[in-house]
């Protein structure tokens, strides 16, 4: 009798022990973006986007053989939360690489936590010059930074006919990166830069720098700001009565939000954005787009999210090419195999080259950037 | 000199909204002595309203406005009877987490119906502003402003000139002896709990259309709503009007003619300066009521 017991207690614990083995192994990716906050919507957009990705890879049977699991973490849009996500992330859910963390405030305060961990992350939104330029081998990044949008804009500047520019820009990293970027830029070019007004990412009322702005011989005005500030000031400045060329930057316009809520208000003004989704078949992978367009819709979201979620969509794909390349789930491994990642995302080729001091370069690839013109409340590539 | 007239008529609109934010939260902070963190949600609340009334239940824009107002009114007596009437005589400290619990109840409760994408409450007036010395308001901001006024007036006449206005001014100023006269103490309380969130949920119908709806649209406007309480006294209603135009002149002028980026920091630079002089706040007075 004892002896019957003593195995079924060896065969239980066996069972035991046996058991998470069954559970299905899947490869982790860490998502820290702005679930709550100014930038909620921005952020569950990628978030989204990166879903879509994971789900079609997953069907394909996943990369390294095993499925990829997202870890989605709120960082409130708040840069204090934005570290301690990266943290929870890093060290609780042991995730090897990671995508975040959308604002340009929010993926710099992130950035040490990679240095100490040494855990490599794709920045799939900010456009903050300083996150490549900082010399940190950790970052690699797919959006544009407002230098290369400022250098993609440059020769439009004369097309247009710009003189002199005033700037109206979001009052953080991303923001007065912007307006330092695009004023080098346009000073080289001759063009005169008037006032550099700067607004807070919570700020709903831009009267005051918008009648300082009106009262200037400016004849464009150059915008970095989030959607729902750039509907609030577009419906502002018609109230104020300013009338001067509109230049917005930084790709999260989202072009059809702002023709619902901002209407005739918009009417004429120009952005700058990465992706083309009113013609799909204008991008560089049409197929792709395509799919990401109806998986999109499939999912019940607005058309108006995609031009936020692509970048969701580009950096899951992107950062399980660098997973099946690098071979193993090693943060090292995966840190050097997006040097060799070469694919075709939905704004262009994804392929990093080099930024930042020797030794210590970040990742930078290199997207298209097309100017956009709303027209009679529709919205089309401008032609130059 | 067109520019000046711009920001003046600036400062005016939106110290018609402040000082509708500041009057409700003087009633429940400065009078019932309640640290109202939930004056941001009831404000958010009020837009959503209005949102919802004016889309969903497809009302017209003027019929949307009493009914945020009254829905901010219902909500804030369902506030008090659930949470602060257990809790009175509790110490500040219980009430105000219990309060800080509540608001980020309701902003979450938003942001998790609503989502996260801001909506537009659409304006019946003309896009085109009306346009005079060089000066352009939009049709809705004058709106606004007006309505500001009127409500303003309102709850002047209602605590100065009522027997519900004399009664709460009784109550604050000692409970027992107003039970003792006869005054429903309970009610008073609930009453005017109500009524300061149906003013910032005015405030929050007023500015939707002219702004944004997201559930972080309270937040900044909690803080500038404590701002002008201790500004203009605490428990004073002509001194949070007062309070509210005054910051909205400090904001708008700060802005336009020393630095847009220390926009928000102007008024608190004003309040700062007050405080040191008038602790008490512009209009303190002895009695502190009304």
């Amino acid at each position: 009798m004892p002896t019957h017991r003593i195995a079924s207690i060896a065969a239980l614990a066996l069972g035991l022990m046996a058991a998470p083995a069954v559970a299905e192994e899947t490869v982790k990716i860490g998502v820290n973006q702005p679930l709550t906050g100014p930038f909620a919507a921005s952020g569950a957009y990628v978030v989204n986007g990166a879903k879509i990705a994971a789900d079609e890879i997953n069907a394909k049977g996943g990369v390294l053989g095993k499925k990829i699991q997202l870890v989605i973490e709120d960082n409130k849009s708040n840069p204090t939360e934005a570290a301690a996500v990266a943290e929870k992330l890093i060290t609780s859910d042991k995730t090897p690489v990671m995508m975040g963390a959308w604002g340009s405030s929010l993926t710099l305060a992130v950035m040490p936590k990679l240095e100490e961990y040494e855990i490599p992350m794709l920045v799939e939104t900010s456009s903050s010059g300083k996150i490549t330029t900082s010399g940190n081998p950790f970052v690699f990044r797919i959006s544009p930074p407002s230098a290369l949008e400022a250098e993609m804009f440059a020769p439009m500047v004369e097309k247009l006919g710009i003189k002199k520019v005033d700037f109206l820009v979001i009052n953080n990293d991303w923001g007065r990166g912007a307006a330092a970027d695009f004023g080098k830029m346009l000073k080289g070019k001759g063009v005169e830069v008037g006032l550099t007004e700067t607004m807070d990412a919570a700020a709903q009322d831009m009267s005051a720098q918008l009648a300082k702005i009106k009262g200037t011989d400016a004849d464009t005005i150059m915008i970095t700001a989030a959607v729902d500030q750039l509907t609030l000031l577009f419906k502002q400045m018609a109230a104020t009565g300013v009338k001067k060329r509109v230049v917005t930057t930084g790709g999260s316009q989202n072009p059809d939000q702002i023709v619902a809520q901002a209407g005739s208000a918009a009417e004429k003004t120009m952005h700058l954005t990465t992706f083309l989704p009113w013609s799909p078949d204008k991008t560089p992978d049409p197929k792709a787009t395509e799919y990401f367009l109806a998986e999109w819709k499939k999912r019940g979201y607005p058309f108006a999210g995609t031009t936020e979620s692509f970048r969701g969509y580009d950096g899951v794909r992107t950062i399980a090419a660098a997973i099946e390349k690098a071979g193993s789930v090693e943060p090292k491994a995966i840190q050097k195999a997006f040097w060799d990642v070469e694919l075709t995302g939905l704004n262009g080729p994804i392929k990093f080259v080099k930024s930042g001091p020797e030794g210590k370069e970040s990742g930078q690839s290199k997207p298209g950037v097309y100017l956009i013109e709303i027209s009679d409340g529709q919205i089309a590539e401008v032609k130059l | 000199m067109d520019q000046f007239l711009q920001h003046l008529v600036n400062a005016m609109v939106l110290g018609g909204a402040y000082a509708l934010l500041g009057i409700g939260l003087t009633l429940i902070f400065g009078i019932m002595n309640v640290v109202n963190f939930t004056h941001g949600a009831l404000y958010t609340f009020g837009a959503y309203a209005m949102y919802l009334a004016s889309t969903a239940l497809g009302m017209n824009f003027f019929l949307a406005l009493p009914f945020a107002i009254v829905a901010g009114l219902a909500l804030g007596a369902l506030l008090e009877l659930t949470l602060l009437r257990p809790l009175r005589g509790a110490d500040i400290d219980t009430t105000m987490l219990v309060m800080i619990g509540a608001g980020i109840i309701l902003q979450s409760g938003t942001l998790w119906i609503f989502g996260g994408v801001a909506k537009a409450i659409p304006s019946p007036f003309p896009d085109a502003p009306l346009q005079f010395a060089g000066v352009s308001i939009s049709w809705l901001r004058l709106f606004v402003l007006l309505a500001a006024a009127a409500l303003i007036a309102l709850a002047y006449a209602m605590i100065n000139g009522t027997r519900l206005g004399r009664a709460m001014r009784a109550t604050f100023q000692d409970a027992d002896t107003a039970a003792l006269m006869g005054v429903n103490v309970r009610l008073i309380y609930t009453a005017t709990f109500a009524l300061g969130s149906s003013f910032a949920a005015a405030a929050g119908a007023l500015l939707g259309p002219v702004y944004v709806v997201f559930p972080q649209m309270g937040d900044l406007a909690a803080v500038k709503a404590f701002a002008i309480v201790i500004l203009g006294g605490l428990g004073s209603i002509a001194g949070a009007t007062i309070g509210g135009f005054v910051l909205a002149l400090a904001e708008e002028f700060g802005a336009g003619y020393v630095s847009s980026g220390y926009r928000d920091a102007m008024g608190f630079l004003i309040i700062i300066a007050v405080l040191l002089m008038k602790p008490t706040g512009l209009f303190a007075r002895a009695e502190r009521v009304g």
